[in-house]
């Protein structure tokens, strides 16, 4: 038995088998065929056909775009003009794998010639040379592996393209060599709930097959645990189970003061699992997805078919929705297509919007129509808010075109220095704390060499966070918190202890933080707040509110 | 035998890739003739290879030659044709 030590994402803990996700192959050497071309084809057939069966199963398996998606890939590993390339090559005296490796390169540089979409298309190719090489050699395939039993996956470090592939009902867990806190694996475990301990360097070393236990509450991984240990991983999964199954109440700290615990969405369809989860309304729907696939915006009626299925699903409730936040990480060609040094600094949220009104005036025209058609409770806010005048024209729009409450996303510190006055124009405030970190840093949270900036646990960003909410205390506003910051259990309580009413992240995140917020109560929380306060930086914080926890 | 041409216009609005090529090169390799297409006065290739038809870059508006011989040829090109002047990305946009 031996604990391996990694950053853990979330509170859960797993147990399991390890598949390694295997390392690329290296490319073949050319030597002459050994065996003649009749055999060197013989075997590049027997691949091929072995390596298109398989993408053709998990397409049938995986259904949905990923089938068309892996019926493409096997396609493309028996495409006729490809086999005529590899043909030729063995016909020269080349082996089965240099045939193939040669022939998918020749095509690669074809189609980044062409570059745009299918530029892209460039590293599908090297997926399916890899795989055939993998046959050739008799290794295990590349890429996300697919065993047919729940796993603990032990990898490098994701890729977005691994990540769309992997069969997350299989994953009992994540573990990375590499990649940190904000690597694309964190992102995809935050968001799906799934155990992980990313960054842990000494997995490097686990083998397929070696039982694990993943404890992200520890950020530990033991490899070959004893008995005692896997009765108590048992245990403690059984009883997170409970926990979850049991019927969800009301977010509240441990003397009845309530946190409302709302979700982050991004598509109506999402709406289920975050109401099964005990959402008790949507703390910030991003609308980006309506428009990201467009060159042009959707016309009203269309946006007000999917913000209609989206309030259907929350009678009663409130429904905070953010209205169009283009720019900067996610351009939007018919908003603002100049190229900018600081995107982040740019045209991006209401600014952009702003010099677009039309396609702001139909988005809120196409909510308000909603609104009037469903019976939730529908707020609308503007993203990017940095002066009071933008407070108080984005109020002013959106009431006149039938909106009845509207707020605004404090980002920027002056927005949130000045939220006794912005709040005086906005209805509430929502405070997202990924920007607002970003912002009070000065440090892109798009830029690896600054990672180390982003963290919602610095005092500065704390002290931001605490002088809205005294704002909105002041005025009776109400001032609620969406971001990463509110899926941490910790930090979600010291945001309580600040004075924040409310809390927005992502569905799978709601069960730990509605515990970690009964265990305190309102007292406790601005104990602890104020401890974090009183640190000089983000770790200090983070130790301060540990220890009197 | 002389061939059989088909020009048409390419309809889709995000060109001839991805799931429109993909269906289209499994429509050619369904006829179970040698169609070619060619862009322009290019090169023809293969209509059953996925990879000859993506590496064409075919953009809505393209002009393409789909030729065939032998029997039946005459109608498997309506059919291939009929699918290009098709706007497959119509349902996804």
């Amino acid at each position: 038995m031996r604990t391996l030590r990694g950053v853990g994402i979330g509170q859960g803990v797993a147990q399991g088998a390890v598949v390694r996700m295997a390392e690329p192959l290296p490319a073949p050497e050319r030597t002459p065929s050994a065996i003649g071309a009749d055999e060197e084809r013989r075997r590049v057939r027997a691949a091929i056909a072995a390596v298109a069966g398989e993408l053709q199963r998990r397409g049938e398996e995986a259904g949905g775009s990923a089938r068309d998606v892996l019926e493409a890939q096997a396609m493309i590993a028996e495409d006729p003009t490809l086999q005529d390339e590899v043909d030729a090559r063995i016909d020269d005296g080349a082996t089965a794998e240099w045939a193939v490796h040669d022939a998918f390169a020749g095509f690669r540089a074809t189609l980044e010639a062409v570059g745009g979409y299918l530029g892209e298309r460039a590293a599908d190719l090297d997926d399916i040379s890899q795989r055939v090489l993998a046959e050739l050699r008799g290794l295990p395939a590349p890429g996300v592996p697919d065993p047919g039993h729940p796993f603990v996956l032990v990898a490098r470090d994701l890729a977005p393209a691994d990540t769309a592939l992997l069969n997350l009902e299989k994953v009992l867990a994540l573990v990375t060599f590499e990649g940190g806190p904000t690597s694309h694996t964190a992102i995809l475990a935050r968001e799906k709930g799934i155990v992980a301990v990313v960054g842990a360097a000494e997995a490097r070393d686990l083998a397929t097959g070696t039982p694990v236990i993943v404890d992200a509450a520890s950020g530990t991984v033991v490899a070959d645990p004893g008995q005692e240990e896997q009765e108590r991983a048992a245990q403690r999964i059984a009883d997170r189970r409970s926990a979850e199954a049991a019927p969800v109440s009301r977010g509240a700290l441990a003397d009845g003061t309530p946190i409302a615990l709302l979700a982050n969405l991004g598509r109506p369809a999402d709406a289920a699992e975050a109401v099964a989860r005990g959402a008790e309304g949507v703390g910030l729907f991003r609308t980006e997805f309506l428009f990201l696939s467009s060159t042009q915006a959707p016309t009203v009626s269309q946006q007000r078919e999917a913000y209609r299925e989206l309030l259907a699903a929350f009678p009663g409730k409130k429904v905070v929705v953010r209205v169009l936040d283009a720019g900067a990480d996610k351009p939007l060609p018919f908003l603002n297509d100049a190229h900018e040094e600081n995107p982040a600094l740019g045209l991006r949220g209401l600014r952009a919007l702003r010099a677009s009104e039309d396609i702001l005036c139909e988005q809120l025209t196409a909510l308000a129509e909603a609104d009037a058609q469903t019976e939730a409770d529908l707020w609308v806010m503007a993203p990017m808010v940095a002066t009071v005048e933008e407070a108080a024209y984005f109020s002013a729009l959106a009431r006149e075109l039938g909106l009845r409450t509207t707020g605004v996303m404090v980002e920027v510190p002056s927005a949130a220095l000045l939220a006794d006055r912005i709040l005086r124009e906005a209805d509430f405030a929502s405070i997202g704390t990924n920007d607002l970190t970003q912002y009070t840093m000065a440090a892109d949270r798009l830029l690896g060499s600054v990672a180390g900036y982003q963290d919602p646990w610095h005092p500065a960003v704390l002290r931001l966070v605490a002088e809205v909410a005294e704002a909105g205390r002041h005025l009776g506003k109400p001032v609620g918190v969406c971001g990463e910051a509110a899926a941490d259990p910790l930090l979600a309580v010291v945001l309580a202890g600040l004075g924040v009413g409310s809390l927005s992240m992502a569905p799978a995140a709601l069960a730990d933080v509605r515990r970690a917020l009964a265990a305190h109560t309102i007292d406790d929380a601005r104990r602890i707040a104020a401890g974090a306060l009183a640190a000089d930086d983000a770790d200090g914080a983070r130790a301060a509110a540990s220890a009197s926890a | 035998m002389t061939a059989i041409t088909r020009t048409v216009r390419i309809a889709s609005s995000h060109g001839l890739h991805a799931r429109p090529a993909k269906l289209f090169a499994q429509a050619a390799k369904d006829t179970g003739l040698a169609v070619s297409i060619a862009k322009d006065a290019g090169k023809p290739v293969n209509a059953a290879s996925i990879l000859g038809v993506i590496a064409l870059g075919l953009e809505q508006g393209d002009y393409v030659t789909l030729s065939a011989e032998g029997e039946g040829a005459e109608r498997a090109l309506d059919a291939l044709a009929e699918f290009l002047a098709t706007d497959h990305d119509e349902d996804a946009a």
